[in-house]
């Protein structure tokens, strides 16, 4: 008689936990041929209320962290998802219907990917700050500072790489995020987030909601206690993305616009998806004896 | 009616390293025999003989920059985040076998097992996880959109941090896609070796990074040598000129961190207790061997006698000892050499009417040691102000003014360091814009981190190791 | 504990006559840098203390441990196990010293006495409204005197640390003056006074080093971290700030003054940190019960733990250990 499988549970990741949905709503995930893969938990309102509130209390700590340490952290993620490149292989492969070997690839460049990041977080700093030659006798100092809570709506398509282009570059650079995933294609971010659970990233930094973006992105858009949002998963939507950036400009949160269309995520990211999320603070300071 | 608290012998074991009894020179991937004669290096703190070495002649260094220059047109030439990944191999292995490298650091050089093992090789390996990161960001470094590697290095380093000056050669060399050939001091030679076994763990291409082991002529042979096309030099200034004359008139680029004569200025508004901290670990850290130690302590007259007392004090509570003790605070003297000289400036400094102060110590009896020491009554004129020591000698001087300190700290040839302790935060800056060195610490003293560049004004050097500046001198 | 009583020093009087004198020295003592300070406590707890100086230091850090209980649901029953296991921590073992001291509140210092007896451990009482310190001059007096009528041979007395916060210096350095006259028999003797800070709520160690040097100049004979009941308790950095201003203290007027750590050390390892800490900092004259205190509770149980895996070479566990 051949063994019965057994079947996991996908469930959300928030402040470090998997809770199911608070709703206990979940959906069908397909792969990409149609056959039935798995549940997924559906976000909800009061989950995205709740990411939001881990995401808040692991601030403080993960920004006032070293940036040598931080950049410790995200490169130990890459180590543990080289660790487990077969799942994901086999995740990408149901997800987006690549081939095994194209799979791979991305799976490398994802991983690569998280290293270059991890590289960014003691460099960011050298690169786009600087001490500024005022005419007086002061000392004039400019460095970039984390946003604070930022929530992300992560690309539809790219359910692995374009997840990792949007996360890594808020938390190397000290934010906290909300994630929500892709929605049809949601288990390489789940299996992303148990790589996160194990690989020594305080929990709350990263807060990942399976479901769907235009249920759950509003709510992010108008929570008083987020300051910015990355509109990159609804790429194409103009008419939510302006009613998103319409929602979040009641705390002036720093929005990273929706796209025309999903970018290629194998091309070199560039630092904006760092620099959208920074504040520059100036130093003042008298000179004199 | 209280008994003294003694501390118990905590020898850290050194069942931990394996040392061979002999060692060839590492070329092309592999350990090889030496054409020219060996050497013994010794643990100077037991003058025990810990290995022979091969001393590299000139053929082997020219198979050395051979292999090198071959292996430099794929390293080069591969994309930067695949260099990266060999760099974070290596940061990696160097932290899995830490407690190796510091055993055999504190063995062959003789510091103190707490120094090596809390400061020297986590430092080493926080140096090539940053220039790891670097290897694939050089084009936003500011060096231009398409930065190239130069070629060749031909590093030398010293003996006082072997395995920390290393890191700081061969990481940006590396990142930016350079091949090395180095090599490290006569008398610390050991953990050098053991990187270059790391090199072999982390199946970094035979080539890219060469280790020649040897002397002052080894050296020569080196920096001389015509398909080198970048010479990093840390050590003497008298060395330091002797390259820079070497290298004129080819294209050579050239880094030098050479000598240091710094100011540790303590104000009467300093936090003593932390002053006397700073002022300690300024001239004490490392047995007093690093080239930005503070060796002239500039104190204001109206707080000296407050603060000598506190130094005394606290100087009275050092441990000199086994390196591989943890309770150890200074380990030996490098080599007999180095102690001779220490000797032969501290009894000028006596004869030119100067007092000499060390508290009460035990030194073992055999190996190299020199108590901690401070002279009094100094003045710019003698020449314990003047000249680098290189031990753990501190010269005590005055002033009054903060333009008295200004004149005195930068009244020498050297500007490498310099230390400012106040807490008024605007004459901090004030006197960081007026001393003329290259690093200075304010209400701290010693700081390094791979971020942070390092290197002097002045005959102190030229060039920056470290953050983001220590990324031009690879790159053209 | 040392009959060379504290004398009150007149060379300071002419600092502790106005708020203004009192705050022009307090404020000139030199200042503390943050993270110098810390990373010098920091370098200290790095000490590897091994075989015959870790059996030294732990069977110091017994005699040193005023053992407590500061709870609302203390009762005669619990203060009457706490005494009998500071007499005979480990009765398995009659080489194990006793501890310094109990220390409870006022009400159960008649208990205590019942138990000690004579047996040579103290009695410390906290008063002056302990923990927040917050009531009528005439009250923590009272509160003190009753302590030290019923036979307290140790007062903890909380200072308001909202004169202090406020720059009411002169009044928190004659809160500690009366208590300290509040502290006397008759027959000339007198309650030793252990003077508490509060570091956690003081935050910055200038404000530490500012109230170590008000408390020795009103009469303390001991300067003590915290009460217990706020966070962060006693910290290495805190007590070493503490150390250096009993050193200073000592230098200029000849006299001693003991520490108290309290609250947060729990382990052994910790215990012997602060040793090495008094040992270098402050000078050896502190190793010693009558100069150097932890108030803690479950640190003892600890210390006995690892001094039975000193005799008998395997470790313990707590099921060998008498919980009270």
């Amino acid at each position: 008689m051949s063994r019965i499988d057994v079947r996991k549970t996908y469930k959300l990741y928030v402040g470090g936990a998997f809770p199911r949905s608070e709703s206990g709503h979940s959906y069908e995930v397909f792969d990409s041929k149609g056959k039935f893969v798995a549940n997924a938990a559906l976000a909800s309102r009061k989950d995205a209320r709740d990411a939001v509130i881990a995401a808040r209390k692991a601030f403080p700590g993960w920004s006032a962290r070293t940036a040598y340490n931080r950049a410790q952290i995200v490169y130990r993620i890459a180590e543990v998802m080289e660790d487990r490149r077969p799942q994901f292989v086999q995740a990408v492969v149901q997800s987006e219907g690549l081939s095994a070997s194209k799979a791979e690839k991305v799976v490398d460049e994802a991983i690569d990917r998280l290293v270059w990041y991890a590289g960014w977080a003691d460099k960011i700093t050298q690169v786009i700050g600087n001490a500024n030659p005022v005419a007086g006798p002061f000392f004039n100092l400019s460095t970039p500072e984390p946003t604070g809570v930022v929530a992300v709506l992560a690309p539809q398509e790219s359910s692995l790489l374009g997840l990792i282009g949007v996360v890594a570059p808020a938390i190397v650079t000290g934010n906290t995020v909300v994630v929500v995933s892709s929605c049809d294609r949601p288990l390489p971010a789940v299996t992303f987030s148990e790589v996160l659970a194990t690989s020594d990233v305080p929990g709350g930094v990263v807060n990942i909601l399976t479901g769907s973006a235009a249920t759950v992105g509003p709510w992010l858009a108008s929570h008083m206690d987020v300051n910015a949002l990355d509109l990159t998963g609804i790429a194409g939507d103009s008419a939510l993305a302006t009613d998103l950036e319409v929602a979040a400009a009641d705390n002036l949160k720093r929005v990273r616009r929706a796209p025309a269309a999903e970018p290629d995520w194998t091309l070199d990211p560039g630092l904006d998806a760092m620099t959208a999320f920074l504040e520059t603070k100036t130093v003042w300071h008298p000179i004199g004896v | 009616m209280s008994t003294p608290f003694d501390y118990a012998p905590a020898p850290e074991s050194r069942s931990i390293v394996d040392i061979k009894p002999s060692y060839g020179l590492f070329i092309n991937g592999e350990f090889v025999d030496g054409h020219g004669k060996s050497f013994k290096t010794i643990s100077p703190a037991t003058e025990e003989v810990l290995a022979e070495v091969a001393e590299a002649d000139e053929a082997d260094v020219d198979a050395a920059v051979k292999a090198a220059r071959k292996a430099f047109r794929a390293w080069s030439r591969m994309p930067g985040r695949e260099r990266a990944k060999y760099l974070y191999r290596i940061a990696r292995i160097i932290q899995e076998r830490s407690r190796e490298l510091a055993v055999l650091e504190s063995l062959d050089n003789g510091k103190p097992i707490k120094e090596s093992r809390d400061v020297d090789v986590p430092t080493v390996a926080a140096h090539f996880f940053y220039y790891a990161g670097w290897a694939d960001k050089l084009e936003h470094a500011g060096f231009g959109s398409n930065p190239q590697p130069l070629g060749v290095a031909g590093q030398v380093i010293p003996w006082n941090f072997p395995l920390l000056m290393l890191a700081w050669k061969i990481a940006p060399a590396l990142a930016c896609g350079n091949t090395v050939v180095l090599k490290p001091a006569e008398t610390t030679p050991l953990t050098a070796l053991l990187f270059a076994e790391i090199c072999q763990q982390a199946d970094l291409p035979p080539g890219v990074v060469n280790i020649v082991t040897g002397a002052g002529g080894t050296g020569q042979a080196l920096v001389g040598h015509p398909d080198v096309d970048k010479v990093a030099f840390t050590g003497s200034t008298e060395v330091g000129k002797a390259i820079a004359r070497t290298v004129a008139g080819t294209n050579k680029k050239v880094t030098l961190e050479l000598g240091g004569k710094a100011a540790n200025i303590v104000f009467d508004d300093a936090p003593l207790d932390q002053a006397v901290e700073g002022i300690v670990n300024g001239i004490f850290f490392n047995q007093g061997h690093v080239c930005c130690a503070g060796s002239r302590l500039l104190v204001q007259e109206s707080v000296a006698d407050e603060l000598l007392a506190k130094l005394k004090r606290r100087m009275s509570t050092l441990r000199v000892g086994d390196p591989l003790d943890k309770n150890t605070d200074i380990g030996a003297i490098n080599s007999a050499e180095q102690l001779a000289r220490i000797r032969e400036l501290s009894d000028i400094g006596e004869s030119e009417g100067a007092g000499r102060w060390s508290p009460a110590c035990e030194l073992p009896s055999t190996g190299f040691w020199f108590p901690p020491t401070l002279f009094t009554g100094v003045s710019q004129a003698h020449r314990i102000a003047r000249e680098e020591i290189f031990g753990p000698v501190l010269s005590v001087l005055t002033f009054r003014t903060p333009s008295e300190a200004i004149e005195k700290a930068n009244n020498t040839p050297y500007g490498l360091s310099a230390g400012v302790w106040t807490d008024k935060g605007s004459r901090i800056l004030h006197m960081a814009n007026q001393l003329r060195a290259g690093v200075v610490w304010a209400n701290t003293f010693n700081k390094f981190d791979p971020t942070s560049p390092f290197g002097g004004y002045k005959e102190s050097g030229y060039g920056r190791e470290g953050g983001r500046h220590g990324l031009e001198a690879y790159l053209k | 504990m040392s009959t060379s009583s504290t004398v009150l020093d007149s060379s300071f009087d002419d600092v502790t006559r106005t708020d203004a004198s009192l705050r022009r020295f307090l404020h000139g003592l030199p200042g503390v840098d943050q993270v110098g300070a810390e990373a010098r406590a920091a370098g200290l707890g790095t000490r590897s203390i091994k075989t015959s100086a870790k059996a030294y230091a732990l069977d110091l850090a017994i005699r040193m441990v005023d053992l407590t209980t500061l709870e609302g649901q203390d009762t005669p029953g619990k203060v009457r196990a706490l005494a009998s296991k500071a007499m005979r921590p480990d009765p398995a073992d009659p080489t194990c010293p006793q501890v310094a001291a109990v220390c409870v509140y006022p009400d159960m210092v008649p208990v205590a006495r019942e138990t000690l007896g004579d047996s040579g451990v103290h009695i410390a009482a906290v008063a002056t409204a302990f923990p927040s310190g917050r009531a009528a001059m005439d009250i923590k007096l009272a509160d003190t005197k009753d302590a030290v009528d019923a036979g307290a041979h140790e007062i903890d007395m909380v200072i308001d640390r909202g004169a202090f916060l406020a720059g009411h210096y002169l009044q928190v350095f004659e809160e500690i003056a009366q208590v300290r006259e509040a502290c006397r028999r008759e027959k000339g003797e007198s309650a030793h006074l252990k003077v508490i800070f509060e570091t956690g709520e003081l935050q910055t160690y200038d404000n530490v080093r500012r109230a170590s040097w008000l408390a020795m100049m009103a009469g303390a004979h001991f300067i003590k971290t915290s009460t217990g009941k706020v966070q962060p308790a006693a910290t290495l950095p805190v007590t070493l700030v503490m150390l250096e201003a009993v050193r200073d203290f000592r230098e200029q007027t000849g006299t001693m003054i003991g520490v108290k750590p309290a609250g947060g050390i729990r382990t052994s390892k910790d215990a012997i940190k602060y040793l090495v800490m008094v040992n270098e900092v402050a000078g050896p004259d502190w190793l010693d019960p009558d100069w150097f205190r932890f108030g803690a509770s479950t640190l003892l149980n600890d210390l006995l733990m690892q001094r039975t895996k000193m005799t008998t070479g395997r470790y313990s566990g707590p099921d060998y250990f008498t919980l009270d």
